[in-house]
């Protein structure tokens, strides 16, 4: 081996090593999960299943799972609906202030969430509206709505007009044509930027905070118990949703590369 | 990713033609809900922010009553009075955003160009890439305050071997805090390097060290120059969110009151004590500060189409 060079190495032992730091805090809320804790979840006690077993022992942590995921699919559908049909109109329609669209859907995401969450809450103050789960809902469309529209977007501009070209000339209503051939085209790209929509609803803090009254969401739970010592529920709760995740992540990305095996084979 | 994608849009995507033309109708139909609730819930608010940054208080009546003035010194007295905290964000931010940098650069390099070969083994790394996302922001952020405690062994080992002094701790110091934002934004700024660093062609690498440049120079007068717009997104994607944030540099969290940031008094004044003209000229120089200094950034590094 004279060619050897600690080069070659370097870059994957970098890499594990980089990846072990991304996942230490996952695998510590995992095993603290499993925690027979009693006042608070910081020293290892011993091992437990009532955790998991349980898990809405613990006062509040259910509820605030429940509004977190009913939150997440009202803002998911409203953002979805309203972004999609953005970005349907950004590619295929040329109109005048087209610029300036683009700018008012690039600036939320440019925004600092603080001064989103701040500005919206000064708002509602200023009109004298109750905070609460509305607030919280018009709050979490508002920033999601963007990065929908950069996501459809993306599926709307690879798609072939000449598909809905042939459709047409086959005499097909132009709402045949949407919901025929459009739409189930453009599907994978809205399912996903619901997801996305969806995370960042569900894992959002910083603006909830500012516009949720006494409104209880998951992640303003945690905020909340941090000061007295969080329970072994609450990480229950964090490694379920994460696995429920990943086993999302996966399955998607296994399809996908299983279809591009298939279509490299007819080729 | 979000300022990738912007870029490629815009004027540059006209390859797909009109479906209908002249249908300015329905293009108006599509457009106005979406806009509409922007132009409600996120332009109106930001104006809102403005004009509450400038009311007068009163507190003759016991509690603060706030009218509509136009107090521009409500600017000068929060700086004064707020500026060590001021400083703190974009400094912590710069900080956090340039470790961000080193530590995703050789990660995204590794998985975009070295692990090209096994599609597989690309998706699963970046899959752990944003797992993180999966798991609450705030209970991973909880959880390296746990790591890190006063009683946990990594502060024993660290005073036994005299990296700390024996009644000094990790948690509530800037270090600490840097630490968490750094981790936090990792994935903003590894997904947008990787993204470029995909698209690379190894043949330009190939041909700097045929025609005998040194690994260093290859690297410095090709790879660096190539992945450029994926360093702009990802240091803005990381910077823009850290300047804002103030779970990392709370009390609650990993940090105290001498780490305190913008986003902490902003939080205090808006929720404990009502200070609301504080709060929002806070935010707005907040606002003020970051587009500023994005519109230079971008101007400077060359990359104006990204907007």
């Amino acid at each position: 081996m004279k060619n050897f060079s600690l080069g070659k190495y370097a870059l994957p032992v970098y890499a594990v090593l980089a990846f072990t730091y991304l996942l230490i805090p996952i695998a510590y809320t995992f095993v603290f999960s499993f925690n027979d804790y009693r006042r608070s979840n910081i020293a290892w006690r011993g091992f437990t299943l009532d955790n998991w077993a349980s898990v809405c022992e613990a006062q509040g942590v259910c509820e605030a799972f429940g509004t977190s995921v009913t939150i997440g699919v009202i803002s998911t559908l409203i953002a979805t609906v309203l972004g999609t049909m953005i970005a349907i109109a950004l590619v295929r329609y040329r109109f005048k202030f087209r610029s300036a669209v683009s700018l008012l859907l690039f600036l939320p995401m440019a925004t600092p969430e603080l001064v989103l969450g701040a500005g919206l809450a000064a708002q509602f103050f200023n009109v004298g509206a109750e905070m609460g789960f509305g607030t919280i809902v018009i709050a979490h469309v508002m920033f999601c709505l963007s990065f929908v529209v950069v996501t459809v977007k993306a599926r709307v501009a690879s798609l072939d007009p000449a598909l809905e070209e042939a459709g047409r000339d086959l005499y097909a209503s132009p709402s045949q044509v949407f919901w025929k051939i459009t739409f189930p085209l453009l599907l994978p790209g809205i399912m996903a930027a619901a997801l996305l929509a969806f995370a960042l609803s569900f894992d959002d803090f910083i603006i909830t905070y500012f516009n949720s009254g006494p409104t209880e969401t998951f992640p303003k739970y945690v905020y909340t118990a941090a000061a007295k010592g969080l329970p072994g529920e609450a990480n229950v709760i964090g490694m379920s949703v994460f696995f429920l995740a990943i086993a999302i992540v996966v399955t998607v990305q296994v399809r996908s590369s299983l279809k591009a095996k298939r279509l490299a084979k007819i080729k | 990713m979000a300022f990738a994608a912007f870029s490629h849009g815009g004027g540059g995507k006209k390859s797909a033609a009109p479906v209908s033309k002249g249908n300015g109708k329905v293009a108006l139909l599509l457009l106005l809900p979406g806009l509409l609730y922007l132009a409600v819930f996120f332009i109106a608010p930001l104006i809102s922010l403005v004009a509450t940054s400038l009311q007068t208080m009163d507190i003759s009546s016991g509690f603060p009553v706030y009218s509509y003035g136009f107090q521009v010194s409500n600017y000068v007295d929060v700086v004064t009075q707020y500026g060590p905290q001021i400083f703190r964000s974009f400094f912590y931010a710069l900080l956090a955003t340039v470790a961000a940098l080193i530590i995703s650069y050789p990660l995204a390099y590794f998985i975009g160009v070295k692990a090209r070969r096994w599609p597989l083994l690309q998706g699963l790394m970046l899959t752990l890439v944003i797992a993180p996302f999966f798991i609450s922001f705030l209970l991973r952020t909880f959880a390296w305050k746990q790591i890190f405690s006063n009683e946990s062994w990594i502060v024993g080992l660290l005073q036994q071997i005299g990296l700390l002094a024996p009644d000094q701790y990790l948690v509530g110091t800037p270090f600490m805090v840097i630490f968490g934002l750094t981790y936090n934004f990792i994935p903003f700024m590894t997904l947008p390097l990787y993204t470029t660093l995909e698209r690379l062609d190894v043949r330009y690498l190939e041909a700097g060290a045929d025609l005998y440049a040194s690994p260093r120079k290859t690297f410095t007068k090709i790879t660096l120059p190539l992945s450029m717009p994926g360093i702009v997104s990802g240091t803005l994607l990381t910077f823009i969110p850290i300047a804002g944030d103030y779970v990392n540099a709370s009390g609650l969290f990993l940090g105290s009151t001498e780490t305190s940031m913008l986003g902490n008094v902003v939080e205090s004044k808006f929720l404990k004590s009502y200070e609301y003209p504080t709060a929002s000229a806070l935010s707005v120089i907040l606002m003020g500060a970051i587009l500023f200094l994005v519109t230079l950034y971008v101007r400077k590094s060359g990359t104006d189409d990204l907007l």
